[in-house]
């Protein structure tokens, strides 16, 4: 085999791609239609509650023409990190919508399933036997705080997909994974260079977004070779520049030159870019360097609460010049008013907007004071019945408190809405960031195969 | 009075990278402008300290990455992403203080 093409459609399943860019891309004749469907970014609550954060109906609508196309083509559709966080709720959920789609367009699949959640009992096992280790700046996991954790997934590295892809299947979906591996592997497993395949998954998983104008919603095809790979964008209106391929090497990693993952590290310290036309780029000298340990990065998140919040605003200067204190009276004026429930069951906090709502901490100029302020009350409580109380009393005790100098008396702030307040649900946090050593990369992600049919 | 390096730069942005770190990256219009930044070392842990106000042990890397005619910062996020109190789930918007530098 002298190529191996890689259609990305588009940087997250459920972000869309416009039809005619993916017809682009499947009359090139690739080998495989892979996407990523996951990401931390969204925060720790999709994984913690198993809820996506990509929407059902979009979701639907992208696979729906993958899936048609690879049947068409005769190449498998692969799935990496589906519903967004991959763990077994995920996963379930994108197994329905792939279902439907079977039956709506009366299809015959044979689906490989990989689930990526690892239960609390396998995790406490492995911490005893000191196989867990932070990532920096992450602390060091404790039992405790596994056993509060809602979820954990690890994510897979190349060796469960290609697996999978031994069965010839026309779908790979995964749980949690590495992203470029859904990429990468089908390329590896045809014979090509893990450095330069792993390369060019990590830069088509965010397919457009890597192209100028960027996109996370628009098509990119990957062409790998034994010693160099091409990135084309597949909406002429888009083009791959060795600026925007190098620039997006650097996006959301620390260290440019090294990118570690499952079993190894993908090095770029000779990488080289060439402009190889006005649209397409050419990338060479990526390797892959295999670690000495095979650690697979774990995730998970735990629920600390629920949250109400109430959005206001304030334009009054006499109010705004002592914003500060206000608040805290106002928080204090609360503590007494419900003494008889533990300071500990519930946290109330102001992000006022206009001085440091988006930077908080790092904000330099705290020193402006700005004409008007947007004002967000949040009550994170115990339970969403205490947070629904606490923030409503915030939010009345602040409307009408007396403070120094007042001249406005009839309200200190203006709402945009009724209700003012508005329950938000649970809360989590990110409590796992550790990588676990595994003397065997499969152990964690069984694969299962299934055929699905449109007709039964 | 220095240049100022909305004028240098074609891209300053943040974004996270993992829950626990922010990094930023400042790409620069033409490699003349790079190697000048580089050279000089505008861009060190004493310049971050002071805009983000931050001890420079938070922050975690500063590194020329010459094929994309940048310059990367990574800061040790004061709250995880996500976690109460977090303002900035994506880490999108903490890019403006670079905005200030001059060169």
């Amino acid at each position: 085999m002298q190529e191996f093409k890689v259609l990305s459609p588009t940087a997250i399943l459920g972000y869309g791609f416009p039809e005619e860019s993916f017809k682009n891309g499947l009359a090139k004749k690739p080998d495989i239609i892979a996407v990523d469907g996951g990401s931390t970014d969204p925060g720790p609550y999709y994984l913690g509650a198993g809820v996506s954060f990509t929407d059902r109906e979009a979701v639907k609508r992208d696979l729906r023409l993958m899936l048609k196309a690879g049947k068409e083509l005769g190449i498998p559709v692969l799935v990496g990190t589906a519903g967004g966080s991959g763990a077994n709720a995920h996963l379930a959920w994108t197994e329905d919508i792939v279902k439907e789609i079977v039956r709506e367009e009366n299809l015959e699949l044979k689906v490989a399933v990989i689930p990526a959640e690892i239960s609390k009992e396998e995790i406490l096992k492995e911490h005893e036997k000191g196989n867990i280790k932070p990532l920096p700046p992450a602390r060091e996991l404790t039992r405790e705080e596994i056993e509060n954790t809602s979820r954990i997934v690890g994510q897979m590295g190349l060796e469960p997909i290609m697996a999978a892809l031994d069965n010839d299947v026309d779908l790979v979906l995964t749980g949690r994974a590495y992203d470029p591996t859904v990429f990468a592997a089908p390329c590896i497993k045809a014979g090509f260079p893990e450095g330069l395949a792993l390369h060019m998954g990590k830069i088509l998983e965010c397919a457009s977004i890597a192209a100028t104008p960027g996109s996370g919603s628009d098509c990119m095809l990957g062409t790998l070779r034994h010693d160099h790979f091409i990135l084309e964008a597949l909406n002429p209106e888009r083009k791959c520049t060795v600026t925007s391929i190098a620039a997006h090497t650097l996006y959301e990693k620390s260290n440019p030159y090294k990118l570690p993952g499952p079993g190894g590290t993908i090095d770029l310290q000779e990488a080289e870019f060439v402009q190889l036309d006005d649209r397409r780029v050419k990338v060479s000298g990526s390797k892959f360097i295999p670690s000495k340990e095979y650690t697979i990065k774990l995730e998970g998140a735990k629920r600390t609460g629920y949250r109400t919040i109430s959005i206001a605003g304030t334009r009054d200067p006499i109010m705004i010049r002592q914003i500060d204190e206000i608040l805290e009276a106002v928080k204090g004026m609360v503590k007494n008013n419900f003494a008889h429930i533990g300071s500990d069951d519930y946290q109330i906090l102001f992000a006022v907007y206009g001085r440091d709502g988006v930077m908080g901490k790092l904000e330099p100029e705290k020193s402006v004071v700005p004409h008007e302020l947007g004002i967000v009350i949040e009550v994170v409580a115990k339970t969403q019945e205490l947070a629904n109380t606490i923030c409503s009393f915030t939010r009345s005790s602040l409307l009408h408190y007396g403070y120094p100098g007042r001249i406005a008396t009839a309200g200190n702030l203006a709402f945009r809405y009724s209700p003012s307040d508005i329950p938000a649900g649970e809360v989590y946090e990110f409590s796992v960031y550790h990588l676990l050593t595994v003397d065997d990369p499969n152990k964690y992600f069984p694969v299962t195969i299934k055929t699905m049919k449109g007709s039964e | 009075m220095g240049i100022p390096i909305t004028e240098l730069a074609e891209v300053i942005r943040s974004k996270n990278s993992g829950p626990y770190e922010l990094t930023m990256d400042i790409i620069f219009k033409d490699f003349d402008s790079y190697e000048m930044v580089k050279e000089k070392n505008v861009i060190n842990k004493e310049l971050i300290s002071r805009l983000y106000q931050i001890p420079e042990k938070d922050i975690c890397s500063i590194i020329n990455f010459d094929p994309a005619k940048a310059i990367k910062i990574t800061i040790k996020r004061p709250i995880v992403a996500g976690a109460i109190g977090e303002s900035d789930v994506y880490g999108a918007q903490q890019h403006a203080p670079l905005l200030s530098i001059e060169v």
